[in-house]
């Protein structure tokens, strides 16, 4: 099932599969783990749309809602 | 020569160029520590050589102005030193990659190897020298294992100018990893589930609120505690011998006006005379100096246990609504021991918006340990309730002024997007040797200009001078702020320091009201000296206005406001 990065409940992982917004944005979320491929565990999201924290690769990231809404995951069923 | 050293944020740069160099820099564990470059020294051979700690980056395309300055450095560079999280190899190699595309001679340095063996990642060093074709040496810069061979190959290092687009670095990366790293999987450690629990909102905001809360406590129990303990006793002890000196000075006169001040009641009151020798060293050292130590000692560990960045994942709403977002709380705490490396500290904010809000916010509503001694030393004896009145009044003030900047000023504030370093026990070693560097940049920094202060003082009532302004400045002061003429004198001192504005208040017998008022105005009018020229230096002089102005006319409305809400 395909879903938002934002859409992840807590402890949820998924397979990016897809990732929208310019080539700047998406290299820049390369630099932190996050590419197409690439497994991101949800740790949490913040209440009023606030940043989200996911698990990729050795450690943790923090982004903002708004990108976070950029990513789409794959999730297994 | 000159050796750089380079790589992603929060891998141990610092660390390395202190056992390099010998020479102590600050060590935290969130990204964006280093955010000017430092130069130092070494021995390398019979060479001596430049080391340069240059601020972290993920890339050599900057995004904020810490990154900025790396990539500027990379331009005259002989040999660079490219430090790499072994618990993060893959996105570590990114920056490699690109600096292996750019003719300068390159050795690695795979450090954090200790953590990444407790991860269960093994990597195949050999292996990895091979495929990028430069030097790699695993390293524990903690513990210096591995630098003195980091050292040895330096000369090995090699330059290449591989020529790639962003995918074949990705590519290449990936069967690298696949070539070289094994990960054994763990199960989540104590640590990882703690560092979850204190980002979830539901169990984080009370951990959060708990732990301010008792940075505060204990900042006001150690600090007061050395005052009672130690420094009021010392110049107890001092104070005779003062005496002496006031005494063999003839109890009067120019000379002794600027050693040792007024004598209030045919006594010394170490606060209030204005001497070099009297209140020049008491407020720094019996004053001052006790909070620093409490506050760095406090910030020490909740930087090197890798708190902050989550604190700033839970405060990052708030922060939008004040034009920032989460990682400013960063130069905020900062800016609380001492704005001048809050300033510095800002520059993990990407944008310049930011920026200057930030500024302004810490030159308005944060004040540093000295403006605190300040408000304690003046407010204090009136009790807790009067103290809240000038820190809540400081809160709304940074609140409001926050909101209003972020309405009013073009633009908006890029999200957060940042790694989160793991927990790690703080080594006290470490930490100490931060908490001395501190002390000791406030020692050489504040002390010449506290002293500065009070001969500054001195010249300025005998020439007449501050009488003058406080007749000009009279329509304000007295007008607006219900203070006396005389007050002016320590609103001109606290341009200076804000410190030494107390021991020219305190003489003039002001109600809990007015001191309450001077002592909002005197933290929310400007910063120091200091200060101002670190805002300079990061905003230009057109933004350094502006913001001043603000401040200016934040103060006296504020100052107008409570005077009158107090009816003092
Ligand atoms: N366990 C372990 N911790 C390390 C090692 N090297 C550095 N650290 C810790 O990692 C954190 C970051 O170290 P810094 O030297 O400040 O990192 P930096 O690369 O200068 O970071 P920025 O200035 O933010 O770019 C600190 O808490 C260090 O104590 C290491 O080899 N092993
Ligand atoms: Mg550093």
């Amino acid at each position: 099932m395909r879903k938002l990065l934002v859409e992840l409940k807590a402890g949820e992982s998924g397979i990016v599969v897809d990732i929208t917004g310019g080539f700047g944005f998406q290299r820049r979320l390369a630099t932190l783990g996050i590419r197409i491929g690439k497994k991101v565990r949800m740790i949490t999201a913040q209440p009023f749309r606030g940043p989200i924290v996911v698990g990729v690769g050795g450690g943790d990231v923090a982004i903002g809602r708004g990108m976070a809404m950029k990513v789409l995951v794959e999730v297994p069923e | 020569m000159r050796i750089l050293l380079m790589g992603n944020p929060n891998v141990g740069k610092s660390v390395v160029f202190s056992r390099l160099t010998g020479t102590s820099v600050v060590v935290s564990n969130y990204p964006g520590t280093t955010v000017e470059f430092t130069k130092g020294t070494a021995k390398i051979g019979k060479k001596r050589v430049d080391v340069i700690d240059v601020p972290g980056t993920y890339t050599l395309e900057p995004t904020s102005r810490a990154e900025e300055v790396a990539v500027e450095m990379l331009e005259d560079g002989d040999v660079v030193i490219n430090i790499v999280d072994a618990t993060n190899l893959e996105r570590n190699l990114y920056l490699t990659l690109q600096l292996l595309e750019k003719k300068v001679p390159v050795i690695v340095a795979l450090n954090l190897s200790d953590e990444a063996k407790h991860k269960g990642i093994t990597i195949d060093v050999k292996k990895l020298e091979k495929l990028l074709n430069v030097p790699v040496v695993p390293t524990v810069a903690t513990t210096g294992e591995g630098i003195k061979k980091l050292v040895s190959r330096l000369s090995k290092a090699k330059a290449h100018a591989y020529k790639h687009t962003d995918e074949q670095r990705w590519e290449k990366i990936g069967k690298i990893i696949g070539d070289v790293q094994t990960v054994v999987h763990r199960h989540h450690t104590f640590r990882e589930t703690l560092a979850d629990a204190t980002v979830k909102p539901i169990t984080g905001i009370p951990v959060a609120i708990g732990i301010i809360a008792l940075m505060f406590i204990v900042i006001i129990f150690i600090g007061e505690g050395l005052i009672a303990i130690f420094f009021d006793p010392a110049f107890e002890a001092y104070e005779p011998i003062a005496m002496k000196m006031s005494e063999a000075l003839g109890s009067g006169g120019f000379l002794h006006n600027i050693l040792i001040g007024n004598l209030i009641n045919g006594g010394i009151e170490f606060t209030q005379s204005m001497g070099l020798l009297t209140t020049g060293i008491f407020v720094p050292f019996a004053m001052v100096l006790p909070y620093i130590f409490a506050f760095y000692l406090v910030l020490g560990f909740l930087e090197d246990s890798g708190y902050l960045p989550r604190l700033g994942v839970l405060a990052d709403n708030g922060m939008h609504r004040v034009g920032m977002h989460g990682l400013g709380i960063v130069p905020m705490l900062l800016g609380l021991g001492c704005n001048v490396p809050g300033v510095l500290s800002s520059r993990i904010l990407e944008t310049r918006r930011q920026r200057f809000i930030a500024l302004t916010l810490m030159g308005i509503a944060v004040p540093c340990m000295a403006q605190l001694a300040i408000i304690v030393g003046l407010v204090g004896p009136y009790g807790v309730g009067s103290l809240a009145i000038v820190f809540a009044t400081l809160f709304v003030v940074w609140v409001v002024i926050g909101l209003l900047l972020n309405k009013v000023l073009a633009g908006e504030s890029p999200e957060m997007f940042t790694e989160i370093p793991p927990y790690r026990m703080p080594y006290w070693r470490a930490t100490l040797k931060k908490l001395w560097m501190r002390i000791r940049h406030f020692l050489t920094t504040a002390i010449p200009f506290v002293l500065l202060g009070v001969l500054l003082v001195n010249i300025l009532y005998t020439l007449g001078i501050i009488d003058f302004i406080g007749d000009i400045a009279s329509p304000v002061v007295v007008g607006l702020l219900g203070l006396p003429p005389a007050a002016a004198g320590a609103l001109i001192i606290g341009l200076l320091r804000k410190d030494v504005a107390v021991g020219m208040l305190i003489p003039l017998g002001l109600s809990m009201q007015q001191l309450v008022v001077a002592a909002v105005v005197l933290a929310m009018y400007f910063p120091c000296v200091a200060t101002f020229a670190v805002f300079i230096r990061e905003l230009g002089i057109k933004d350094t206005v502006k913001s001043t102005l603000i401040m200016i006319v934040m103060a006296m409305l504020v100052g107008t406001i409570l005077r009158f809400v107090l009816g003092g």
